[in-house]
């Protein structure tokens, strides 16, 4: 294995002949830099697509956070280089390495993986490979770093379980430590170390998933039929981590020294969401909602900002709005910051006109467009989605906002929601028109509009996990009706590519014999599939008929109501129960609304009643129930 | 108030471009608590002038940079609020109150030194390709498909050991002389060195 001064020597050598060297050499402000010799246990985070885009990863940027501020224990950062790095790299013989010593990944006792969506599996392998470790599972030995993943995406985890020793399923940040401690106990006690007994023990920890500890058969259909445990002692359903009360949010974030996407700070205010939106996945995956206090987000605001002098902050949540105190926080962090050349964000606002009001008062500069997302634009689609708003808010919104200065609003929209027809994909041109033409009334001819349409794709865990994706064909000929009926040159249209959305499509809701189909369309050069001229449609395509399997299985099927989907051995701790009474009522147009007020027990509150109790006081937001058990009686279904 | 930092830039900031070092400089004096003042306009900009720019790749002992403060304050305590502010590899060396009305700091400067380490060694005939360059009257080469003359910007140039060699090149808006295009007169490939900007003179 290279030391770290031979492969900074290595280095010096290409890294005048790449794009953009200030992402191979590490150096940035607040990283955090520890004794490699007397520290024990050494971790490397690694988001698989170049710095630009990872170093801003919240998720890690928390884990990071948290192994540092052990005393036994490191954490270090790793990025997929770039095409051309990666070319200099593979002839020159230098292993994928950290930003903080330059020591091989391979040196590290745990690699830890963000997977927060399917496009990365690629890059995954790669980075493996990269790292001079196996790429597949079976074939690490105790000489390699345990191999971990995280993300959104683990929520379905079967695709990539040949290559991942271990899962982690939810929230990280108790977990990360439980798999530290153990692989420590495994890595020091010598002879009984073996790989096989510290996955087992692995396995027993809340919330992880071990995939070589299961079996799969299938139907003569193609479909799942069990998946089991190999041993008794490996529990049957994996249900996700999930953090009571939210810990303190990180605000040492690592200050880039070249222009990165996301380059700011971040408070997370809220985690979870009541809204219940079908299409959702987050929402549906990351309940209960969490709330930090206003002074807890006030003073982690100012920390960050002394400590990173970052000229933007954002404040994330999946529904700002929805956040109690939203008046009283952004008040207090509108006149605190109001004055100091600083841009604060707020993302995820519901249309209704408070939100204009939210934005004034962060003293906002109007220098970024106004951003809602009504995700649908006829009432039948918005009951289908349980997204309701009316036609006559969105205008009455996107009016006011026009009124008070800002000359252009951003509309998200999706297409290919299930029984999606060419009049509701119609009425979103129709409506985006009408958008317009209001803001015209009120503020000239200079008003724009930007339309984001993206693609819908039926996720794991969701209410739409049963529901087919539109073909590439119909997502085409949706697309051309869109295009065909906005020409004006102040709405600006953006799509998503249909073979993006396809390959999506297959990976998320994938079986394991998906597996096989990565690993082929790697080999045969498929990565960066997250960027749109990477990626590469025909290895795909032939990856699927080197293995016998059909695509269209995967995601243009109904699938059966009854049928055993691969990831109904991890649990969100929303019941499937819940998830098909709410498909059910979609079926029939019918809303479910805000849960905050209600509960319609999707399953967390019996999940983590002993967490809850444990937790008191005003962070979480699930109403108070009795006995949630007994409200499943009141719920009818259709 | 106007105040003159002088800087070494090294390490990893080698490979930190221009564009990027000044966007570094606003959050290095945030986090320092020091206000910069700011253009007026619909997108205020920090009132910040840097020397020369530093090609990627480049370390340097000597840049300079000028900046504004939107209020008068005592320089003690200064530097070190500063150098507490950067990131690894940048080192504050002298902190100077100038004139608010001096002549923008670009235009002053007249000339850089530099200092080239070979990371493979010379071979023996260096010297003589060295002194040949110097003797000559005319050094006609093209870049970006602009033909120039590079013996005039070239003030000095000298063989110190086989894995160093120091230069002192033109730096003048209109006449500015490139390491590279030097090492590249002398049959040395760039990637096969490390430039440091040493000094740089002005007028």
């Amino acid at each position: 294995m290279l030391t770290p001064e031979q492969i900074q020597q290595k280095l010096d050598r290409i890294l005048l002949k790449v794009i953009k060297p200030g992402r191979y050499v590490g150096g940035e402000y607040n990283i955090t830099v520890k004794n490699w010799d007397t520290t024990p246990n050494r971790v490397a985070f690694v988001f698989p697509d170049i710095y630009d885009i990872g170093v801003s990863n919240v998720g890690l940027k928390i884990l990071y956070d948290q192994v540092n501020q052990r005393e036994d224990a490191l954490a270090e950062r790793a990025y997929a280089p770039w095409t051309d790095m990666e070319l200099f790299m593979r002839e020159g013989g230098i292993p994928l390495y950290s930003l903080e010593t330059f020591h091989p990944l391979a040196a590290f006792d745990i690699i830890g993986i963000s997977l927060p969506y399917e496009t990365l599996y690629t890059n995954a392998l790669n980075v493996l490979d990269l790292a001079g470790i196996p790429v597949r599972a079976s074939e690490r030995t105790m000489e390699h770093p345990l191999i971990l993943v995280g993300g959104h995406s683990t929520m379905n985890p079967e695709p990539m379980h040949a290559f991942i020793d271990a899962f982690v399923i939810g929230e990280g940040e108790e977990a990360i430590h439980d798999v530290i401690n153990t692989v420590a106990r495994f890595r020091q006690s010598g002879t009984t170390g073996t790989r096989e007994n510290m996955l087992l023990a692995l396995s027993k920890i809340p919330g992880i998933y071990v995939p070589s500890l299961y079996t799969v058969t299938y139907q003569e259909d193609g479909t799942v039929e069990t998946v089991a445990p190999v041993r008794a002692d490996v529990p049957k359903v994996v249900t996700k981590r999930m953090v009571a009360k939210l810990p303190p949010p990180p605000t040492k974030f690592i200050v880039p020294n070249t222009e990165t996407v996301h380059n700011r700070a971040t408070v997370e205010i809220m985690r979870g969401c009541t809204r219940g939106c079908r299409f959702c996945h987050a929402g549906m995956i990351t309940r209960p909602v969490r709330e930090r206090s206003v002074a807890e987000v006030v003073a982690a605001a100012e920390e960050a900002i002394r400590s990173t002098g970052f000229e933007e902050l954002a404040l994330l949540s999946l529904s700002s709005s929805d956040y109690t105190n939203i008046l009283e926080l952004v008040t207090t962090i509108g006149e605190k910051f109001g004055d100091k050349h600083l841009n604060i964000s707020l993302p995820s606002l519901r249309i209704e006109s408070v939100s204009i009001e939210l934005m004034e008062r962060l003293k906002d500069r109007r220098s970024f467009g106004f951003t809602l997302a009504p995700e649908a634009a006829t009432e039948r689609m918005r009951r289908i989605i349980n997204k309701f708003i009316t036609d006559e808010d969105l205008l009455n919104t996107t009016r006011e906002i026009y009124a008070r200065g800002w000359t252009t609003i951003k509309l998200y929209f999706m297409i290919g929601h299930p029984s999606e027809t060419i009049e509701d994909v119609e009425a979103i041109a129709t409506l985006a028109k009408k958008v317009l033409a209001e803001g015209r009334k009120v503020a000239g001819m200079k008003v724009k509009l930007n339309l984001g349409v993206s693609t819908f794709v039926p996720k794991s865990q969701t209410p739409f996990q049963w529901v087919p994706c539109d073909t590439t064909g119909q997502i085409k000929e949706k697309q051309d009706v869109l295009r065909r009926m906005l020409k004006d040159k102040n709405i600006k249209l953006s799509w998503t590519h249909a073979e993006d959305t396809f390959l999506e499509a297959f990976l998320s809701r994938g079986d394991r014999k998906i597996a096989g189909v990565i690993y082929t369309a790697w080999k045969n050069g498929a990565k960066f599939d997250a960027w749109n001229d990477q990626y590469r449609y025909p290895i795909w395509l032939a990856a699927f008929e080197e293995h016998g399997l059909d695509p269209d299985f995967y995601t243009h099927r109904q699938r059966r109501l009854d049928e055993t989907f691969p990831w109904d051995h991890i649990s969100a701790a929303v019941r499937k129960n819940y998830l098909f009474q709410d498909f059910r009522m979609s079926l029939e147009g019918e809303i479910r609304p805000d849960c905050r007020q209600k509960c319609y027990a999707c399953g967390i509150l019996p999940t983590f009643s002993n967490q809850r109790r444990e937790n008191p006081g005003e962070g979480w937001k699930c109403p108070d129930v009795k006995s949630p058990a007994k409200q499943l009686s009141v719920i009818s279904v259709p | 108030m106007r105040i003159r930092l002088t800087f070494a830039k090294q390490g990893a900031l080698r490979y930190i471009g221009h564009l990027d070092l000044h966007k570094m400089w606003e959050r290095v004096t945030r986090r320092a608590g020091i206000r910069l003042a700011y253009s007026q306009g619909f997108h205020p900009q920090p009132k910040i002038q840097i020397a020369a720019a530093l090609p990627l790749g480049f370390s340097s002992r000597c840049e300079i940079i000028d900046m504004w403060l939107s209020e008068e304050i005592d320089l003690s305590g200064f530097a070190e609020a500063i150098q507490a502010a950067v990131p690894p590899g940048l080192h504050i060396q002298q902190v100077d109150i100038v004139d608010d009305r001096a002549p923008a700091l670009q235009t002053l400067v007249d000339s850089a030194a530099f200092e080239i380490t070979l990371l493979t060694p010379a071979d023996d005939e260096l010297p003589r390709r060295l002194s040949s360059v110097m003797e000559s009257e005319t050094l006609p080469r093209e870049r970006r498909g602009k033909s120039y003359d590079l013996r005039p910007l070239i003030e000095s140039l000298s063989f110190i050991s086989p894995d160093k060699i120091t230069m002192k090149l033109a730096a003048r808006p209109s006449a500015t002389g490139r390491p590279e295009e030097v090492l590249d007169q002398l049959g040395i490939p760039f990637e096969e060195t490390r430039i440091e900007r040493t000094q740089l003179i002005l007028k």
